[in-house]
């Protein structure tokens, strides 16, 4: 087995991380439904949105994480880089779903639709197919070193992919509202609400680091077992 | 120069191997053929609906098809360890790859040529003056197909599900490939001006490259033992 980085030592880190998670997400839950102001025109269904943008933001993190971690796998051939794309994939298809599943909420009020094939939308719900599909793929491949390679070409692919994907669905159609935070020139959010969103992207992002520290460990336990089941049975 | 050759002679192995016995050939062409004579039942029979959706059928109905096309190449591999035997070939990897590319896509090209009539008599399209321009939309989303879709295949072949495993990975990614034919056979189609076709062929080309390029980079790692 490969040591690079063991995160089975980090232990007072991944305790600074989980204490700092939980303190992110409650002042995040706190700032996004108390100290935040209910919007003038949507009223209190837009706090949603405090949810819905850092969990869509820290999800393109966590496939990028998986792009370059698949190319880093497939240069080093350590285990621990596939470790490390499993988890982030793992972690961003949850964040991707959990977006789409509140923004579906959000949008049912103020669009009047569950669903609608706007630009965006379209783009992330194919962002979610493409790596749900890096996922059982892994799932379905019996050799774990040839099911790392697949998946590490997938991930490259399919990452980067995703510019062109976004380009033919914007000149297919677009009506999502224009990007407010990732964008050039005077913020289109209030102040208020910008703090709200900035500290749960923050709480966010945490999560998304405590998420991935765990996941790893657990990779490094069925490793483990696998490794003394092998040497059990000889 | 060698090299281009045993692309080639890969090629026409697969290519005299489908002459044989057209199992492919013969069974996507119904297939597509029977794809097109049912999506008239969902429309109802409506003609300018129909006329509306041709463009969006005729590609769904290629990329139905070309599906496959693209599982039988690698899978007619496993057969008999054929598989192992064209790894013994004393070509690059890359040559390989190539040359199941260039047998998938001509097999894919052909049936789609060959639906082309059949898509004309069905929706009462009149594609015949519009040929040139149309190849030219046709050819580069072929081709993206046939390069994705090869080297998805060598990687779900080995799989328990690789019926449902090779379309499930092959579709989103080839969304703008479809998008992209769509609306420009829908530009052909309809005689606007073919300009308006030009983003799409961009696209198509970014489409491709990447694909080629990734393809070529990776395949060896897909297929060592």
């Amino acid at each position: 087995m490969v040591k690079a980085p063991d995160p089975m030592s980090g232990q007072s880190v991944e305790r600074t991380i989980a204490v700092l998670t939980v303190v992110g997400l409650a002042a995040g839950l706190y700032s996004a439904f108390v100290y935040a102001p209910a919007d003038a025109v949507q009223g209190e269904v837009q706090r949603l949105m405090y949810l819905h943008v850092p969990l869509i933001l820290i999800s393109y993190l966590a496939f990028f994480v998986v792009f370059v971690a698949s190319l880093l796998y497939l240069w080093r051939r350590q285990s621990w880089y596939d470790a490390v794309a499993h988890s982030s994939a793992e972690i961003g298809v949850l964040f991707t779903a959990l977006s789409i599943a509140i923004g579906s909420i959000w949008g049912r009020p103020t669009w009047g639709a569950w669903w609608t094939w706007d630009a965006r939308l379209t783009t992330t719900a194919i962002l979610l197919l493409v790596f749900l599909g890096y996922l059982m793929l892994r799932t379905l491949v019996d050799d774990p070193s040839r099911g790392a390679t697949f998946c590490a070409v997938l991930g490259i692919l399919g990452f980067l992919d995703i510019p062109i994907i976004h380009m033919s669905v914007v000149w297919w159609r677009t009506l999502h509202q224009p990007a407010s935070m990732l964008r050039p020139g005077p913020s289109a959010v209030a102040p208020d609400m910008q703090v709200a969103l900035y500290a749960n992207l923050v709480a966010f992002g945490l999560l998304y680091a405590y998420l991935l520290i765990k996941r790893l460990q657990i990779e490094g336990a069925r490793e483990e077992l696998l490794r003394l089941q092998m040497e059990l049975l000889g | 120069m060698i090299f281009a050759r045993r692309v080639l002679a890969i090629a026409w192995k697969d290519l005299v191997a489908e002459w044989r016995d057209r199992e492919s050939i013969t069974a996507m062409c119904f297939f597509a053929f029977l794809v097109l004579f049912l999506f008239n039942f969902a429309l109802g029979g409506d003609q300018t609906l129909i006329r509306g959706a041709s463009s969006g059928l005729l590609w769904l109905a290629f990329a139905f098809t070309a599906v496959l096309g693209l599982a039988r190449s690698v899978q007619g591999e496993l057969a008999n360890d054929c598989l192992d035997g064209l790894l013994l070939y004393p070509a690059e990897r890359e040559a390989i790859f190539l040359g199941k590319l260039c047998g998938s896509f001509s097999v894919i090209l052909l049936v789609e040529l060959i639906s082309f009539p059949i898509f004309s008599v069905l929706y009462n399209m009149d594609i015949w003056s519009q040929l040139p321009k149309l190849l030219l939309i046709t050819v580069p989303a072929t081709l993206g197909f046939a390069t994705a879709g090869t080297l998805l295949s060598a990687m779900t072949v080995g799989l328990r599900a690789r019926e449902a495993m090779l379309p499930f990975l092959l579709f989103p990614l080839t969304i703008p490939l479809i998008l992209a034919a769509v609306r420009g056979t829908e530009v052909v189609l309809r005689g606007e001006a073919f300009e308006l076709a030009m983003p799409w062929l961009k696209l198509m080309a970014a489409f491709d490259v990447l694909f080629l390029v990734g393809s070529l980079l990776t395949f060896e790692l897909l297929i060592e033992e």
